[in-house]
């Protein structure tokens, strides 16, 4: 049963095959039984989950009329607040805060009857590509334990490559949902910029933090994206327009006539052999399928990582200050004549760890006075720059495309203190965010050389989701007949479940 | 030997900044939908989003923004087509996101102006405050520090925080430079402060309390020896919570440094604190090092870009300046300056005027206004404003009383039945039963009875003894409860009695 669809499970629970009571236990008993192995999880809400279930079915019982997701379990990282339940961010800081309301995100979630399991392992406060960062120690990657599962967002795509749950929910500021679900074989959508609500989503980069589905197919993840996307007026950069056609497009999954576009900067030196034969090979697929093979040139993205690593430290040092021990979270050192400030710096010196350290010093100083225009101010004209790339680009294609990372997943500890290294992960991932642009990553296949899953990336254009959706579903039904099973199936079977 | 104000004015000339911070009087705060009722139990007025709470953001109240566009009209300011918020970033425990939401390179309103007058003994001078810029931004909590003996947040024991205040919108006004002022400088910032709390009072944006910190200046003075047109080290004072504390303290600040200039010592840049007792100023913290805020566009909020027609229509709303308007009333009433004075003092012109604009005659509008409702006012300790009784109410009890339907005595019991919530003056008259006795027979008959009664009295009044008739008009007056016409009893007596 774990190992259906959302969309096949949603079936089940209309036609009474299942309950969703009996849906949640069982994917809180796969938690139970690979969960200590994977740690995908950070807080599992087992008496919530099933008390949500109960009155879902509740409902179906006296015959209302529900969404197109309800009943169906979720996991929810750890970033989105939700109202009684912990919400850490994968920081010590924050240990024992339970907010006093929900995000924007949960809050779709609950109106959908999507049952929430519970919270999901992260890098702290979304820094990171590996999910080492978090203070709670890292999660492993399901088709090998010894490995990372991507970051931030690793114990989101983690949980759904264990069959710890068929949905899940990410955010992404420079890849937290595309490369996680790139090495861990799933699906993963950043949606438009302003096209999910922020409200609730505790910020590491106001201006390119973007919240998205996570599944193991693309029509599951247009499911979720219409269940939680939309106007919302608690969030002034939200889009005030209607959300992208996903679900149709994902059920069409027409690429006849479509012009995919090969970012010819993103693809090549410092990307892995088998990640680049997957890639190709995608290539032919959907050229066989009806689309058009352009390429395309961004010549300004290869100032991206450099832009990112500026404007993202900078809103996170501002975003992070409110962490003072004054209100919430953490306090360290609040003994009989301990002023404020020695009470802020102990808890912040204790309650923060290396990783966010670095980006708030980064940040601080790129925002100086003297260093302003130099670092943050040339860092914005760079994002212009890279959104005015995009825009060229999208004259001459529709969507575009290239692999979601240069590698397959490395082993735990192996970047760890190369920080370098590790931020050269998001080299493909972070324009997208930077340009405020939609995009996906769905698998490709596994690389030749290390039997990993690799990811393949599209990109749409602002409020075009639905096109990176015809794309990846045009892909993955090719892929699918191609295979002739799932690329899940290849995983290692962790806990005897099936 | 400490100099005379005299003497530093001969030798140097002042140099003026003023910043004034006004609390716009929004049902809501800047940024979430939290009220702004001042006086409530601490930290009753918060939400996630004014406790910074993670994940919480900021919305921008549009109330706000047009109380804004209004005062940079009224002040003749440019208002920007585009504007930003920016995050101004520091830490301190009553600022929950530790970085306070202002505008910083591009504000709202630019480029104004606000000309002032004052009195001086070389007649009424004139002087232009030229206006840098209007923005918005969102106050701070409010810090409590107990124990230590400086009140301060150094050597207290603890600290309350109280976030109700966390989030109310701000105005922030910013003078240019204003240098020729001279020896006039102390009336001049105090002019400019009390001018723009009336154009404010005006527009209704603010509750314009000097005491109550809904309109707080920060008087920036500097010197430069007269003829040199560089200028000198300023100071900053804070805590100026009255017209008069602004004088004072600019007059105070122009001495201290003068002291410091002729001993050849430097005056330093820095915050100073204003001591309404001592009329002095004590050391802040110092600016020598600017303080880095690291403003940046603040990301959770997209940019003011208002209508242009928008703020046409607004433009066409700015009411008249108040110091014109008044200049026009008072000319228009013809009352004298000190009466006028009196009006604004007690803050009741406004009514006075809408009174008068209901059909009452300007002087006894006035008086009813200043003096029996003043006085039921203070009776009751409450403000004019917040008794039950409209302009409407006065305008029909003059006209009742110009009617002969009153007398001036009788109306003072329909004002004081109109306040106690009996109705209106009609209501109160028919309710209380209140009416000038002016039928003769009636009158006649009581006087007839009063005269039976006091006999005596009567006879010393027919033989011509007319001080006592004082008694009898009482006697009568009383028989009548008060209601008869006391002049028209006097003559029927005095007829009646053979002396008319």
């Amino acid at each position: 049963m774990i190992r259906s669809t959302a969309a096949e499970m949603a079936a089940k629970l209309v036609a009474g095959e299942v309950t969703s009571v009996a849906l949640t236990q069982a994917h809180l008993d796969r938690i139970a039984s690979v969960d200590a192995d994977v740690h995908a999880f950070l807080h599992v809400d087992t008496e919530g989950a099933l008390a949500q279930a109960a009155a879902i079915d509740a409902k179906r019982a006296k015959g209302e009329k529900l969404s197109p997701l309800a009943g169906i379990p979720l996991a929810l990282k750890d970033v989105m607040a939700q109202k009684g339940i912990p919400t850490t961010c994968g920081s010590k800081i924050l240990e024992g805060w339970r907010p006093p309301y929900d995000s924007t995100v949960v809050a779709n979630l609950k109106k959908n009857d999507i049952v929430i399991l519970g919270k999901t392992n992260m890098d702290e406060f979304a820094m990171g590509s590996s999910t080492e960062n978090s203070a709670y120690g890292p999660t492993h990657n399901p088709w090998d334990l010894t490995r990372i599962p991507g970051g931030s967002g690793g114990g989101s795509s983690a949980a759904l490559a264990a069959f710890e749950a068929p949905l899940a929910i990410g955010t992404d500021t420079g890849g937290s949902i595309r490369q996680p679900a790139a090495v861990t074989g799933t699906v993963g959508v950043k949606p438009t910029y302003g096209g999910v609500s922020r409200f609730g989503l505790v910020a590491f980069s106001s201006s390119l933090d973007q919240a998205g589905p996570c599944a193991r197919t693309v029509l599951d993840a247009a499911l979720l994206h219409e269940a939680i996307a939309g106007h919302d007026p608690k969030d002034s950069t939200s889009i005030n327009a209607p959300v992208p056609q996903v679900v149709a497009a994902a059920k069409s999954g027409d690429v006849k006539g479509m012009k995919i576009g090969v970012v010819k900067e993103l693809n090549g030196d410092g990307y892995q052999a088998g990640v680049r034969a997957r890639f190709e090979e995608s290539l032919e697929l959907l050229a066989k399928a009806g689309a058009e093979i352009v390429e395309v040139s961004a010549p300004n993205f290869e100032y991206a990582l450099a832009a990112y690593y500026l404007i993202a430290p900078s809103e996170c040092s501002s975003n992070l200050a409110r962490f003072d021990a004054m209100r919430y979270g953490l306090r360290v050192g609040d003994i009989d004549g301990a002023s404020a400030e020695s009470v802020m710096n102990l808890t912040r010196e204790v309650g923060f760890g290396k990783e966010v350290k670095r980006r708030i010093i980064l940040g601080t100083y790129a925002l100086s006075s003297g260093y302003y225009d130099a670092y943050y101010g040339s860092a914005q004209k760079v994002r212009t720059l890279i959104t005015q790339d995009f825009t060229n680009a999208f004259t001459k294609a529709d969507v575009l495309v290239s692999p979601t990372c240069p590698t397959t997943a490395f082993k735990i500890g192996e970047k760890a203190n190369d920080p370098l290294a590790m931020y050269l992960n998001d080299i493909a991932t972070i324009p997208v965010n930077m340009a405020g642009i939609g995009g996906m990553s769905l698998p490709s296949g596994l690389a030749d050389e290390d039997g990993l899953p690799v990811g393949f990336q599209i990109m749409s254009p602002v409020m075009k989701d639905e096109r990176m959706y015809s794309v990846g579903a045009a892909l993955e039904a090719a892929l699918l007949s191609k295979w002739g099973a799932p690329l899940l199936d290849k995983a290692p079977i962790m806990g005897g479940a099936k | 030997m400490s100099l005379t104000y005299d003497d530093v004015v001969a030798k140097y000339e002042p140099v003026l900044g003023l910043e004034v911070h006004v609390e716009l009087n929004t049902n809501s705060k800047m940024f979430c939908g939290c009220s702004t009722i001042f006086g409530a139990e601490p930290n009753t007025q918060t939400c996630p989003v004014c406790l910074a709470l993670p994940g919480a953001l900021p919305t921008v109240n549009e109330k706000a923004i047009e109380s804004t566009i209004k005062i940079g009209l009224a002040l003749n300011c440019s208002i920007a087509p585009f504007s930003r918020f920016a995050r101004k970033n520091y830490f301190y425990p009553d600022m929950p996101k530790n970085f306070q939401i202002s505008q910083y390179d591009e504000p709202i309103c630019v480029n104004g102006y606000v000309d002032v007058e004052i009195e001086t003994d070389e007649g009424t001078k004139q002087f232009r405050v030229e206006v840098e810029r209007v923005h918005m931004e969102e106050d701070t909590g409010k810090s409590l520090h107990v124990g230590g003996a400086t009140g301060r947040i150094h050597g207290a024991d603890y600290s309350l925080l109280d976030y109700n205040r966390a989030g109310i919108p701000l105005v922030e006004i910013v003078t240019k430079i204003v240098p020729g002022t001279g020896k006039y400088a102390p009336e001049v910032a105090k002019a400019y402060v009390s001018e723009l709390r009336d154009i404010l009072r005006g527009l209704g944006v603010s509750d314009v309390k000097m005491e109550q910190g809904s309109l707080r200046c920060d008087a920036n003075v500097s010197l430069r020896l007269i003829g040199s047109d560089v200028l000198g080290t300023r100071s900053e004072t804070k805590n100026v919570n009255s017209l008069r504390s602004v004088e004072r303290a600019v007059r105070g600040e122009m001495i201290r440094h003068a002291e410091l200039l002729n001993k050849g010592e430097r005056v330093v840049q820095e915050t100073r604190h204003f001591q309404e007792d001592t009329g002095l100023t004590r050391s802040g913290r110092s600016k020598e090092q600017a303080e880095d805020y690291r403003y940046f566009p603040e990301p959770d909020l997209v940019p003011v870009a208002p209508d242009a027609a928008w703020i046409e229509e607004l433009r066409a709303g700015i009411p008249e300046r108040p110091s014109l308007h008044r200049k026009r009333l008072q000319e228009a009433w013809n009352v004298p300056a000190k009466e006028m004075e009196a009006m604004i003092n007690a803050d009741v012109l406004g009514i006075v005027e809408a009174t008068v604009a209901l059909g009452a005659d300007p002087t006894k509008a006035r008086s009813w206004w200043l003096g029996e409702i003043s006085r039921l006012a203070n009776e009751r300790e409450t403000a004019i404003a917040d008794l039950a009784i409209t302009p409407t109410d006065v305008a029909a009890i003059v006209a009742l009383v110009e009617k002969g339907e009153l007398t001036d005595k009788l109306a003072r019991q329909v004002v004081e039945g109109v306040i106690a919530g009996e109705g209106t003056p009609a209501e109160v008259v028919s309710k209380r039963g209140i009416k000038v006795v002016n039928d003769d027979g009636a009158l006649m008959a009581a006087i007839e009875k009063v005269c039976a009664e006091q006999a005596e009295t009567a006879e010393k009044v027919r033989s011509g003894h007319l001080p006592a008739a004082g008694a009898l008009i009482g006697a009568v007056m009383k028989e009548t409860k008060g209601q008869a016409d006391a002049a028209r009893v006097r003559e029927l007596l005095l007829a009646h009695l053979g002396q008319a």
